[in-house]
């Protein structure tokens, strides 16, 4: 049930002592203690501190410390008060009421009100990378008390409620903002927020340092006095600066993946792998549908058949991936368990490259390819090393081509001088969002970055994401994704290859880091350090 | 008359500096061009999303959808105002993000440069006394590795051993942060940070040196004023090192010279390694993030250092050299 009624005292009561009960037993009865610094790594170094022009991964890891959204989620991905202490959405689903948090207080002590929420959900239409497709059935805000924010809708939107966290919505002062150039207020880089801990400084290139809000409106919360990030760019550094104690916590797995091993047997360290249900997402291999080759189903069907998930799971994430088949991975809760219509199966593979038309030439190759993997981290390279030996077996030679991340991006999304990419992509808060992009004709948009690059064009799917998006049955929309699964399985405009799980790295001192679903992009107001022993 | 040729010698390369420096700003500038994709995608691109909106205002915003020309035009009239202009990436003036980062990469160039010719030379003078003996052959051995082996990899080797295993010195950074630390404590505590990184940056170039050194007295050694020298009775010391060094120093400075742009790209790559917050790094992720203010800014302030550190080596050779006229 997508739409709950108005939240209730006791319901509410009921939630925060449920969730404080799961607190108390994930701690085993420790009580949080006051003070410490923590030593955060974040990697690369962030554009800037708030998540409102941008929404850059490192961004997301420091903004929410200082500011907030209107709401939280828990880990099971139920929304929790933040800044707004109840809501409600109407049954037609075309307006949502929330009722604000009294008494909070910006970091220059101006108080927060409505006109600060109806002032960041316009700039966040205008500027955020996401704002205009996910506020896109906005039509107005409105601020009947200084208490109270209304939103109307044009049609519903039943994925809008999963899009209030900080880590999607940051709500920034309107007084600071209000008759400036948003792209370049120096609230971007020096932030004043709401949130549990306020901006110190940033010294670009080695660090930024938060300090405790003793003014919080949740005490007493928080309970570390500084945070401290360390931008380390070097992956090797990273997992020296955990062995070594000068770093306590790190998200999006920071350190290489063969250190992992080593580290794990470090009895100071230990690894989480919630809090990632906001990002996560398959690493797939995206075809150009527009290559002569390409784009014929039965070369596709081919390469599918010839590639082993277990491989790639094993050899190229070292076991810490799930196989998959459909763009949905597992944690999500729209994921429905597809099975591929094309199993590992060489001899399958080569009929149907023969019956294409494509027999082997001199030197046993059919054709040739080249595949760029995403220059992001190690993995994409790897897997893309794994593609070419998989598909040397049926013929097809492939060349692996490097570039850095802004060239690969103009060659894909703007020239679209690419035959097959090897990418990964964030299914987001919600499939309308997140998977809509990729498999959307009007996707489709060149010079867009992580959009729907194979020019993959389906009526039905089309026809069913248009229904999901307004759709506020929730099991209807499921069976709407789901299908659209089944289609894409078939059709292949990409293969989706394996569900990487995403880690966290932390010194056992460090409690309470992963307290909501975005984990580390949370607001660390739950954070404590464990006495040294 | 000393004096007469240092004035000569440095309004020479001012005038020379300056036709230099505009050329290395416009090719430069030129150069970034050709560079696929732009600010604008590297933040999109980051953030894993965009619409063509925002993609269109960040572009606007930036300046990146002028035309050509006029780009130039506008960089070259901030630079008349002394302004290297304003970070798209970084949010700030590109002037301060430099001056922030400058003393850093000063530290670990000159430390490194000032360690290599120190080491390198005393090694080279060892090994050319005693050439064909055991110091020579030992030191020869040594230099040998290190000059075959990568500055990143003794760099690593020694984060492992010095502040893993032994835990005597800090493995990244260039101070404590939040440490708060004042007098001798600050100094000594960026020392601590400044060894090993120095100690990588300098390990190639001490070979180089070494070897060098050792070349150029075994040449001179054999030349006659050095015969004359010994045949006067001079003490073997006295001709090893004013007679023999001293015009053995002229090629090792000059490769020195031409070795301070080179420290610049090694410091890239030492500065990842240790997490050293200076201008390689600052370099390297400007590039990456087609920041080209950034980018045009540290190439700029780099053809400066190189232009200042040849200047340098000349009014050197001046000094070293009586012979060698404005």
């Amino acid at each position: 049930m997508l739409i709950p009624t108005r939240f209730s005292i006791t319901s509410l009561l009921r939630h925060c002592a449920a969730f404080v009960l799961l607190c108390m037993a994930a701690h085993a009865g420790a009580s949080p203690v006051t003070g410490g610094t923590l030593n955060f790594v974040v990697t690369p170094e962030p554009p800037a501190l708030v998540n409102l022009a941008t929404s850059a991964v490192p961004v997301l890891k420091v903004s929410a410390k200082v500011t907030e959204g209107l709401l939280a989620y828990d880990l099971k991905l139920q929304p929790v008060p933040q800044l707004a202490t109840a809501w409600s959405i109407s049954p037609d689903g075309k307006r949502y009421t929330f009722t604000l948090r009294r008494g909070v207080k910006w970091h220059d002590g101006a108080p927060f009100t409505s006109a600060d929420v109806a002032y960041s959900l316009e700039l966040l239409r205008q500027v955020h990378p996401r704002g205009k497709s996910t506020f896109a059935k906005l039509v107005a805000v409105r601020t009947p008390t200084p208490h109270q924010v209304v939103l109307e809708l044009s049609s519903p939107a039943p994925y809008l409620i999963m899009a209030f966290a900080a880590s999607e919505s940051p709500i920034v002062p309107r007084h600071v903002y209000e008759n400036t150039d948003p792209l370049s207020n120096p609230n971007n880089t020096a932030p004043i927020g709401t949130g549990p801990f306020k901006f110190v400084k940033w010294v670009r290139g080695s660090h930024i340092e938060y300090v405790r809000n003793p003014d919080y409106w949740d005490k007493p919360r928080p309970y570390v006095d500084k945070i401290v990030v360390r931008l380390i760019p070097d992956a090797a550094g990273r997992a020296i600066a955990f062995e070594n104690g000068s770093v306590d916590l790190g998200g999006d797995t920071p350190v290489p993946l063969g250190d992992l091993a080593r580290l794990k047997g470090n009895p100071r360290l230990a690894i989480e792998t919630a809090g990632y249900q906001f990002s996560a997402g398959p690493s797939r291999l995206e075809f150009n549908l527009d290559h002569p080759l390409l784009g014929k189903l039965a070369v596709r069907q081919a390469i599918a058949h010839a590639l082993r998930r277990d491989i790639i799971k094993n050899a190229v994430f070292y076991g810490y991936a799930e196989p998959i088949y459909g763009p949905i991975v597992p944690g999500s809760p729209f994921y429905t368990a597809v099975a591929s219509p094309y199993p590992f199966d060489l001899e399958r593979a080569n009929a149907l490259l023969d019956g294409a038309g494509l027999p082997c030439r001199a030197g046993g190759i059919r054709f040739k390819l080249t595949l760029d993997p995403l220059p992001i981290g190690e993995p994409p390279a790897r897997a893309a090393s794994y593609v070419k030996s998989a598909l040397a077996r049926i013929g097809i030679a492939v060349t692996i081509r490097s570039q850095d991340l802004p060239a690969y991006l103009k060659r894909v999304y703007t020239d679209r001088q690419f035959d097959v990419v090897l990418n990964g992509i964030s299914n987001l808060f919600d499939p309308g969002v997140g998977m809509q992009r990729l498999y959307w004709s009007q996707g489709f948009r060149k010079g867009v970055p992580f959009t729907n690059a194979s020019h993959f064009a389906n009526a039905e799917v089309d026809r069913l994401f248009e229904q999901a998006a307004i759709e506020t049955d929730r099991a209807k929309r499921l069976a709407a994704f789901a299908r659209i699964e089944q289609i894409v399985g078939q059709q292949l405009p990409d293969i989706n290859l394996v569900a990487p799980r995403q880690m966290t790295l932390y010194n056992r001192r460090v409690h309470g880091h992963s307290a909501t679903a975005n984990g580390l992009d949370g607001n660390f107001a739950d954070l404590y350090l464990a006495p040294a022993p | 008359m000393f004096d007469s040729r240092i004035a000569a010698t440095l309004r020479r390369a001012l005038l020379r500096a300056i036709p230099t420096v505009l050329g290395i700003v416009i090719l430069n500038f030129l150069l970034l061009q050709l560079v696929p994709g732009d600010a604008a995608d590297v933040l999109a691109g980051e953030s894993g999303a965009a619409t063509a909106e925002t993609m269109a205002m960040m572009r606007s915003h930036f300046g990146l959808d002028l035309p050509l020309g006029q780009q130039l035009l506008n960089y070259l009239n901030h630079l008349a105002h002394f302004s290297l202009g304003y970070s798209p990436r970084f949010n700030m003036p590109v002037m301060e993000l430099i001056w922030s980062r400058l003393p850093n990469t000063l530290l670990l160039m000159a430390g490194a440069l000032g360690l290599a010719l120190v080491l390198g030379i005393g090694c080279g003078l060892v090994m050319a006394t005693w050439a064909h003996r055991w110091p020579d052959r030992i030191l020869g051995v040594l230099s040998l590795l290190l000059y075959s082996t990568p500055g990143f990899w003794i760099g690593l080797m020694a984060v492992v051993l010095f502040s893993v295993h032994l835990g005597w010195l800090p493995s990244d950074g260039s101070t404590t942060i939040g440490a708060n630390l004042s007098g001798w404590d600050a100094v000594r505590d960026r020392l601590a940070h400044a060894l090993l990184p120095t100690l990588a940056l300098a390990s190639v170039f001490m070979a180089i040196y070494a070897r060098l050194t050792r070349a150029a007295m075994l040449e001179a050694q054999t030349q006659d004023y050095v015969r004359t020298a010994v045949a006067k009775g001079l003490h073997p010391a006295r001709v090893q090192l004013r007679h023999v060094l001293r015009n053995a120093l002229l090629p090792v400075t000059t490769v020195a010279g031409v070795h301070l742009g080179n420290l610049l790209g090694g410091a890239v790559v030492i500065e990842t390694v240790f997490s050293w917050p200076g201008l390689g790094r600052l370099a390297l992720e400007a590039v990456q993030g087609r920041d080209y203010a950034v980018s045009l800014g540290v190439l700029l302030l780099s053809s400066f250092m190189v232009i200042f550190a040849n200047l340098l080596i000349d009014l050197l050779h001046a000094w070293l050299d009586p012979r060698i006229k404005a």
